[in-house]
């Protein structure tokens, strides 16, 4: 495993990727937490994998699919009930750049 | 008696018998709860009305064949989704979110006829082993008030050790189940991964989180798993193995002579409470009077499970977190707590461009090597024991003490979670602060039966799931 | 400095016509609904909710996978792409990364010179929509608003090589792939209701001096018609040719952009930096557990193939078995819908009398309007219009004739201007024709012989068809 210690400026990249604002003594706060959790997982470079399969799924399932079938949907209501900010039947938010 | 100390059996039993009413059974836990809750804080939400209401609806009926939980008070950990109950992951995110519909679980636990008798704090989503994380307020342990019930799922640990309801629902990522029931002394189950369905559980680590129970006896733990467990066709992971009658097979069975139980010696931690090691070898030593037959056995060191679990965990927490955005439901991103703010950070990071090799899939293939150390365990043994916790409930804010306090205090129930593995924890003795101990009992994929029969068992020899703390 | 070659490469996202959406029971018919009303706690996003996936959309990628002629790779699964986006309710959207259901295709398009080229396919894989966003003014502030009902349709990702190397080659592919998605009837794929968006992404290699030059690669989104493909690409180039001339900026790994289509300046504009796949943190989604393709999925699938003929296989059976020519052909093949009504009128027409190139013939010209008429019924029609107009123009002629010399007052008073008697001249030539006679050419051939201009047509009894 490479030596890695997160610096301050990749942990307001990470922060940005995961949409959280974080003040500058998180950003310390969490770089200082961050780089000692780390440390420890370092710990796994000492078991060979090279010729390990990776688990994603302990299940041993596999093909799991529904019917193409319609099944009934929540009302308008119940599924705007959430919403704090809502104008007629939608979910207003302040506007965002195009995609 | 106050009927709120009953079990559930013994609550089926009692109303099927017409010896009390559901009115009194529930009162009698409102009451307690009452009583106690405004130290203990077990519970996030009491649902007194609705509690009453459902009484109110059963009427004279009792628990009978197609509803055998009529009227029988349960506590739900606050991460299951209760249509029109608030439900808040004990986080300030959802401080005010009220599900439009139920989990399965719930599902399940209303259609057998359960009340619901209160929503249990937890540590915020999940993240945590002390429930004193969570963005709310910290559950006292009812052993210790200056002491911490465990987590996450120590609210309904709490509420079953204090008799605040009769059955209480919890889920387990790693350890959340099994680690509050060792804290305070009562009975924890873990199904195997995918035996009991996700939906409607706000997900942690979507790979390994478990719904079960914390009850106060074995039999009760079999009769829940009875109703909870089986295929969902709303959770693509549950599996379609037909569900036993785990209550039956307890009954049924013939004792556990012959049975191979191995001990992994690497579960015997450094800087495992002396008390807690005295009291697992009791147990063992219980087991081998009862005719088990014990060998050591070696498997892989427990650290590497709690860095394949802190990786893993962590990715998957931040992507399960990110769907918390405040359009639609919630308040937005910056009600997260300084834990899961951490942790979603370590997660993003693990994910993220160069590092994926490194953390996330080097952590998948020693997942493997996990899962092959106990697949070639069990093809000597039929059940692994060993301690639950290395310690036994520490004080108020010890959580603070460590970055990885959640994961180190885990290290022996991660391996096992990791690999999907069914387990129980049960109360095998008291230190000398008077604080319970907890030896667990993991089996291979599926076999709840046998761990149920040998828990029960060991119920049956000894005593300690029938002490209650002084309240 | 010129260009040497343009590049091209194409991702296309086809709205799969499933009932229900990709991962849950909604329906997938959004189109003209309320907003938010189809929706649930799987596809609105709500804590606790999971996904599981749809046989049938997987089934019809697997299928367009096979009409693409890819591979279908014995493993697959879905991966969670992680971003965030309003109309991303889960933070995440769940599509595939290093396993697609299929791979390594191709499809044939005649390139300018009307030589075959192939057209690589790199994958087509699985996914799942986001939700509908307005950007619009509310109260004097500008809002995006979201309905959800269009969150989880299920989408079809088809990525090329970039092989095409003129704009319009990336047209007939586009229209060839359309084609095969309606034949196949998995979608409508009707781009003004965005069933299909195009995305092409383009670059150039100029040569100056015996050096050669890229140009950055420039995706370019919001592409909703064949029309603006062509404007955007024609633009994209000739805008790309002078920015090089400009900046002398060359194509590196990092410094492809993503620019929109402005449809009323026939511009492309820029938008932000092309996101690189690590950023979306891409890993195996944990709630749906992997494939494995089995055989009998396959023989399945290869079963519902085989009852679909695609169009490459149809146009050569028409032009063997009916003996049309190449354009008649593609007319007819366009739509699925029309081949098959042209086969079943050949079917009937085999008792009328009619056959399958005069029905070509017919529907190629629109002759007679179809559209309501059964087969039988439009073969009738023929039928009629043949058998009854028996009487060539000269044998009209004569009839006209000898009408005229026979009602010399009407003929006088329809030149002073009473052009209603002309229906009275038409019928009598009707009578001695027996009806034998097309009714327009007794009226061109009428007034000829009356000296008539166009303009006093319309108080006729004009016979309809």
């Amino acid at each position: 495993m490479k030596n890695s210690k997160l610096s301050e400026g990749e942990v307001r990249h990470i922060a940005k990727l995961a949409n959280l604002t974080l003040t500058e003594k998180e950003v310390k706060k969490f770089q200082n937490q961050l780089n000692e959790t780390l440390a420890y997982i370092e710990v796994l470079s000492e078991l060979n994998t090279d010729t390990v399969e990776p688990t994603s799924q302990v299940t041993g399932l596999k093909n799991v699919v529904k019917e193409d079938l319609v099944k009934s949907s929540i009302s308008q209501k119940e599924a705007l009930s959430g919403g704090k900010s809502k104008h007629d039947d939608y979910f207003k938010v302040k506007a965002v750049i195009e995609k | 008696m106050n009927l709120n100390e009953l079990t559930v059996i013994e609550a089926i039993r009692g109303l099927k018998e017409r010896k009390f009413s559901t009115l009194e059974l529930v009162k009698d836990c409102l009451e307690r709860i009452k009583k106690l809750d405004s130290k203990i804080k077990a519970f996030v939400t009491v649902c007194e009305k609705e509690a009453l209401e459902e009484v109110r609806g059963i009427g004279d009926d009792v628990p009978s064949g197609i509803r055998p939980l009529l009227g029988i008070p349960f506590a739900i950990k606050d991460n299951f989704c209760t249509e029109g109950i608030k439900t808040t992951a004990s986080s300030k995110v959802l401080e005010n979110y009220f599900p439009v519909y139920d989990a399965t679980v719930v599902k399940r636990l209303k259609s057998a006829g359960a009340v619901i008798i209160g929503k249990t704090n937890m540590d915020a989503w999940a993240h945590g082993s002390s429930t004193e994380t969570s963005d709310f307020f910290t559950t006292k342990n009812p052993w210790d008030f200056t002491r911490l019930p465990g987590g996450s799922s120590g609210g309904s640990a709490a509420a079953i050790a204090a008799d605040m309801a009769v059955g209480a629902i919890g889920s387990e990522t790693a350890g959340s189940i099994r680690q509050p029931a060792a804290w305070c002394g009562v009975v924890g189950l873990k199904p195997t991964y995918g035996r009991v369905s996700r939906y409607g559980v706000i997900a942690m680590a979507s790979s390994t989180d478990s719904p079960g129970s914390l009850t106060k006896s074995v039999e009760d733990a079999a009769l829940i798993l009875n109703i909870l467990a089986g295929k969902d066709e709303s959770d693509a992971t549950t599996s379609s193995k037909p569900v036993l009658d785990y209550l039956r097979g307890i009954r049924g069975s013939r004792g556990i002579r012959g049975i191979r139980i191995g001990v992994p010696k690497e579960y015997f931690v450094k800087g495992i409470k002396e008390e807690v090691k005295t009291k697992t070898l009791e147990a063992i030593e219980v087991f081998k009077n009862l005719g088990a037959k014990i060998r050591e056995i070696s498997l892989l060191e427990p650290k590497y499970s709690v860095a394949v679990y802190t990786i893993l965990q962590r990715s998957e927490v931040s992507s399960n977190l990110a769907r918390y955005d405040g359009i639609r439901y919630g308040n937005e991103r910056s009600y997260f707590g300084d834990e899961a703010k951490k942790r979603i950070v370590m997660g993003t990071y693990t994910l993220s461009a160069g590092y994926y090799d490194q953390y996330y899939l080097k952590a998948q293939k020693v997942r493997t090597l996990i899962c092959q150390d106990f697949e070639e365990a069990f093809k000597k043994v039929d059940l692994i024991i060993g301690p639950t916790s290395p310690s036994t409930a520490l004080p108020i804010g010890a959580s603070k003490d460590s970055v990885m306090f959640g994961e180190l205090q885990d290290i022996l129930v991660e391996p096992s979670a990791l690999a999907g593995l069914p387990a129980i924890n049960l109360c095998s003795g008291f230190s000398k602060e008077i604080l319970p101990t907890g030896v667990q009992i993991i089996g291979p994929h599926f076999s709840e039966e046998l761990i149920l029969k040998v828990g029960y068992a060991y119920e049956q020899t000894t005593e300690w799931h029938k002490r209650k703390p002084k309240l | 400095m010129r260009i040497k070659q343009i590049l091209i490469g194409l991702e296309i996202h086809i709205e799969l016509k499933t009932k229900s959406k990709m991962f849950c029971g909604c329906s997938a018919e959004s189109f003209g609904k309320e907003p938010n009303t189809l929706t649930c706690p799987v596809c609105l996003g709500l804590p606790g909710a999971l996904p599981v996936p749809n046989k049938k959309a997987i089934e019809w990628a697997i299928l367009l996978g096979l009409a693409l002629n890819c591979q279908i790779p014995e493993e697959s699964k879905f991966d969670r792409k992680n971003y965030f986006y309003p109309d991303l309710p889960k933070g995440y959207q769940i599509s595939q990364y290093d396993k697609p259901f299929a791979i390594c295709g191709w499809l044939k398009i005649k390139d300018k010179n009307e030589n075959i080229k192939k057209i690589g396919i790199r994958r087509v894989h699985l996914e799942e929509d986001t939700a509908k966003s307005i950007h619009t003014m509310v109260n004097g502030e500008k809002v995006t608003l979201l309905d959800f009902d269009k969150s989880g349709i299920p989408l079809i990702e088809i990525v090329t090589e970039p092989d095409f190397n003129s704009v319009d080659e990336v047209l007939e592919f586009c229209k060839k792939i359309r084609q095969i998605v309606r034949y196949l009837e998995i979608s409508d794929a009707d781009l003004e209701k965005g069933q299909m968006r195009l995305e092409p992404t383009v670059n150039l290699l100029l040569e100056e001096e015996g050096r050669e030059f890229f140009t950055p690669l420039v995706e370019i989104k919001n592409i909703n018609s064949f029309r603006f493909l062509k404007r955007a690409l024609e633009y994209e180039i000739e805008r790309q040719f002078q920015e090089f001339s400009r900046s002398r900026v060359q194509k590196t790994s990092g410094n492809k952009t993503t620019r929109g289509f402005d449809e009323n300046k026939m511009t492309t504009f820029e938008q932000r930096h092309k996101e690189e796949a690590e950023e979306y943190r891409y890993f195996p989604e944990p709630d749906i557990p992997p494939f494995r393709i089995s055989e009998k999925l396959m023989s399945n699938v290869k079963c519902q193939m085989s009852n679909v003929e695609l169009p490459e296989a149809k146009e050569k059976r028409f032009l063997e078995k009916y003996d049309l020519n190449d354009s008649q052909v593609e007319i007819l093949t366009e739509e699925k819908e029309l081949a098959n009504y042209f086969e079943e009128c050949v079917g009937c027409g085999k008792d009328e009398g009619a056959n399958p190139q005069e029905i070509a013939n017919v529907i190629v010209n629109k002759r007679i309007d179809f559209k309501d008429l059964s087969p039988t019924e439009f073969v009738r029609k023929i039928g009629e219009s043949k058998s009854k107009f028996t009487l060539t123009e000269s044998e009209i002629a004569s009839l006209v004739d000898g009408t005229i010399k026979e009602n010399p007052q009407v003929v006088d008073a329809i030149k002073k201007g009473k052009t209603q008697a002309i229906g009275f001249l038409t019928g009598q030539v009707q009578e001695k024709a027996k009806g034998a006679a097309d009714p327009r050419k007794v009226q061109s051939i009428l007034r000829e012989k009356l000296d008539l201009s166009e303009k006093t047509k319309g108080a006729a009894d004009f016979n309809k068809t």
